[in-house]
């Protein structure tokens, strides 16, 4: 342990990072590039809520005003949700079903920087003549028809980005069925490992329509296909569908992992095992079912028919029958528990009204002949961020609080929690409830102003005073996370003091290799087990012997490089081309740009085939050095 | 040290040395996970296609019954099969750990895979002769792009199992090579399938 405590040159951390392909590492540059970009579509937020604090304002004009509103949804959805989940996924999960790494390491780091590749690139747009403006759903009739490159900078950027989400899905579904330890059968898996596993399998099925979608919309716009142009026999609907048949399990995605970590703090802070395990495994995955049979409600006013809307309306209703099961189940668990107000705890009984809210108005919204009235008002907009935000980022921030000390071996601070807790929760209701109204009044969404005397200019300036607060709440929480890095005060074993979970079991800071020896699960909430039968101790499933681990590399970060000049070639070699479309056509011609296409292929195929060639034979961490480490451990427990 | 536990003696060859180590495991499955993925992918491609299908701006243009000849597409689908039963040859001789006869029947599985995607590109720059081209319906493009999809498949899997032929030719066979072949194999056999879809679906269903 000693050896890790050197001081060592920034350099050699930053490389170290570059190359890791630690599962422990790559959560903290998933929780950076997330954490980033959650702050960039933060402030995306606060300019829409400025420019629509008051009537007729002119603080964004309306071409900025859409690009600002595409990018706040974008980036929240796929640069900072859920990057912020999977960074909660990797510090948890192999911990938590008793790895020593995920299973596919090199895939992992891949999956990391192809994503933040792809995020920069759609973030370079606002300094490359304007950022995509047809909305997050970029309705192939607008998307089509936007001038300049953003909605270009949108699908390639996505691309990437989806390429790097998709491999870190089948990583976890990897993981998870073949890595779990010894006597860790399915049923006996923590909430968050059964969440991560059904939101996996989500990923790998709902991506490909958006990647198929998204290369229409690159074909489209950049190389002259017909799949949207309807006059030669092209259908904007296809796009409409493979948008939402991805975006409909996609928030999925969002809320299952939500619900994992919510599972976790409730039976944590409660001191109770988590009530009815099995039906939360059941409702768990009869969502992640649900989830793909209920996409054409996003589409009721398309046009689809009365029956074609009368069956996805019953499809998703029938999913507040799982849901149900979960929140009873959550409030049962707290019910007669010991709690403990912890600010992971606040936000998780915080989530049980607000996210029950936001369901309510989804069964509103499913219910056809009004969800013609709601239909693109601001009573929609409330409802998405009631479980968004009600949901997915409360979880964040609970995860945050609750996870940081595994992962950092320091405590955020309490009091400045619990302060970020009630302006966040204040904020958030503040900003969200009296939108419901707004949209039943009649406000339509995505609209950059509204006229005085129109019964809007209380509510919004409502709305946007809880933004502020929002805002307030998030710097106190950098500040929050500031102070505790500076102060550094170390934690040990068990912070939290009730962890039932293997990952409470291990010292902090975790060993490169998490397990010594891989720990004999004898049941659900492992570690409470041992706690009660073995004094804390988890019980060995195999000797102290050698063991394998996997090599570093650069290559992930090489290969991503890559696809990032790719994505510059593809989108500048378009620039000019008459078989483009005219929003693209009429731009100057680049005639680097076919050269830098090839280069940035030419890389990513070079590091796929170098990757391929070399043997990555891994190596061995010796028995000796496990023995080391053992008895510095327990030479610290015997100084405490 | 981690060299000498990838190659195992010859008389201790494992029945499925794919899955002999804990990595071959995890590649196998993980890659099954990835042809999930790739079956939706696929999916879509169907779906757009069928979508558009025969969908043009005007009667002038050429319809699926003027294009497709199925005395072509028989001969690619002969091909493509073909060289997925080759392919299963390879991986039973990995299986009997005998290296000289899996790699030939890599190389045979090659060359019929470039035989298949000669013919391809020969059909196609038939059609852009016909006037059948990218950019000239919405019929074309979808059919150039889930065509052009698997197309693009075949390709990379010739180059991939290419490399493999030539990066395992010094090494040999070890439960470390055994599980890339394997791979390798599982994805052949899948674009092969998929070639099955679009024969009955776009070449079959086209021309009744």
């Amino acid at each position: 342990m000693a050896a890790t405590a050197q001081k060592r040159s920034a350099w050699s951390v930053i490389w170290d990072y570059l190359t890791t392909v630690d599962h422990k590492k790559i959560a903290i540059l998933y929780l950076m590039g997330g954490g980033f970009f959650f702050l960039l579509g933060g402030l995306e937020a606060m300019l829409i809520r400025i420019q629509l604090a008051v009537p007729n304002n002119d603080f964004l004009s309306a071409g900025m005003f859409n690009q600002v509103i595409t990018m706040h949804g974008t980036t929240m959805i796929f640069l900072a949700a859920m990057p912020l989940l999977i960074a909660f996924m990797n510090a948890v999960v192999p911990l938590q079903i008793g790895a020593r790494d995920v299973a596919f390491p090199f895939l992992n780091a891949l999956g990391f920087w192809v994503f933040f590749f792809g995020g920069v690139f759609l973030n370079l747009s606002w300094f490359l003549g304007g950022a995509p403006d047809a909305g997050w759903t970029s309705y192939a009739s607008l998307a089509i028809d936007s001038p300049g490159h953003g909605v270009d900078f949108y699908a390639l950027g996505l691309q990437i980005t989806g390429a790097g989400t998709l491999m870190t899905g089948i990583n976890f579904v990897t993981t998870i069925i073949t890595m779990r330890a010894p006597g860790m059968t399915f049923m006996r898996m923590p909430l968050m490992t059964w969440t991560t596993l059904v939101a996996a399998v989500l990923i790998v099925f709902a991506f490909p329509p958006l990647t198929i979608a998204l290369f229409l919309l690159i074909f489209d716009r950049m190389f002259g296909s017909n799949f949207f142009i309807v006059e030669a026999g092209g259908n904007t609907i296809i796009w409409e569908h493979f948008f939402w048949i991805f975006g409909h399990p996609e928030v999925y995605i969002l809320i299952l992992p939500a619900f994992g970590i919510f599972s976790e703090i409730f039976s944590i802070f409660a001191r109770k095992r988590l009530f009815g395990y099995s039906s939360m495994v059941f409702a768990t995955v009869l969502i992640g079912f649900f989830g793909f049979m209920v996409w054409a409600h996003h589409m009721f006013t398309t046009g689809l028919g009365a029956t074609a809307n009368a069956i996805f309306g019953v499809a998703t209703m029938a999913i507040a029958i799982p849901t149900g099961i979960k929140i009873f189940n959550w409030i049962l668990t707290i019910w007669g528990g010991s709690i403990k107000f912890t600010t992971p705890m606040l936000y998780a009984l915080a989530f049980i009204p607000s996210f029950t809210m936001g369901g309510v108005t989804g069964i509103m919204l499913a219910t056809v002949p009004a969800d013609y009235q709601f239909h693109d008002t601001y009573f929609v907009v409330a409802h998405f961020h009631y479980v968004i935000v009600g949901g997915t980022v409360f979880a964040i921030l609970a995860g945050l609080h609750l996870y940081w000390p595994l992962m950092f071996n320091t405590m955020l601070n309490e009091r400045l929690g619990k302060w970020t807790f009630w302006l966040f929760f204040t904020g958030f209701h503040l900003t969200f409830l009296i939108q419901h109204w707004l949209g039943l009044w009649g406000m339509p969404r995505r609209v950059f102003t509204y006229l005085d005397g129109q019964g809007y200019n209380l509510a919004n300036m409502v709305s946007t005073i809880g933004a502020v607060l929002m805002a307030v709440a998030t710097l106190i929480l950098a500040y929050n996370i500031v102070m505790t890095i500076v102060r550094n005060e170390r934690v040990g074993k068990d912070p939290w003091g009730d962890g039932r979970t293997l990952e409470w079991s291990l010292p902090l800071p975790v060993p490169y290799y998490n397990f010594a020896q891989i720990p004999l699960i004898r049941g659900l909430d492992a570690y409470q087990i041992e706690k009660e039968e073995n004094n804390g101790e988890m019980i060995p499933s195999e000797p102290l012997d050698d063991f394998h681990m996997p090599n570093n590399s650069f290559i992930p970060f090489v290969m991503s490089f890559g696809l990032f000049v790719t994505g510059f070639g593809a989108l500048y070699f378009a620039s000019g081309k008459d078989w483009a479309i005219n929003a693209v056509s009429n731009m100057p011609v680049h005639d680097w740009a076919l050269y830098v296409l090839i280069a940035g292929l030419a890389i990513t195929f070079i590091s796929m085939g170098v990757r391929s060639w070399k043997d990555d034979l891994g190596y061995y961490v010796k028995k000796e050095e496990l023995e080391r480490d053992l008895a510095a451990l327990e030479e610290e427990r015997g100084a405490n | 040290m981690a060299e000498m536990r990838y190659n195992v003696p010859d008389n201790q060859w494992p029945d499925h040395p794919e899955r002999a180590t804990l990595e071959g495991k995890n590649k196998q499955l993980g890659f099954w996970v990835f042809l999930g993925g790739e079956t939706v992918l696929f999916a879509s491609l169907f779906a757009t296609y069928l979508a558009l299908e025969n969908s043009v701006p005007s009667d002038d243009h050429l319809l699926t019954y003027d294009l497709f000849q199925l005395e072509l597409a028989f001969v690619m689908t002969m091909f493509l099969l073909t060289s997925s039963l080759t392919s299963v040859y390879a991986v039973y001789h990995m299986r009997n750990n005998n290296f000289a006869k899996m790699q030939i029947w890599l190389i045979v599985t090659v060359l019929l895979g470039a035989g298949f995607l000669a013919l391809e590109i020969y059909e196609f720059s038939h059609f852009v002769e016909l006037g059948h081209t990218f950019r000239s319906s919405a019929f074309a493009s979808a059919f150039y792009f889930l065509l052009g999809t698997h197309g693009f498949h075949v390709a990379v899997g010739l180059v991939w199992i290419t490399l493999l032929i030539l990066r395992n030719a010094r090494r040999g066979l070890s439960v470390y090579t055994a599980a890339k072949v394997n791979t390798a194999a599982l994805y052949w056999h899948f674009i092969d399938v998929v070639w099955v879809f679009i024969f009955s679906i776009v070449y079959l269903l086209g021309v009744i």
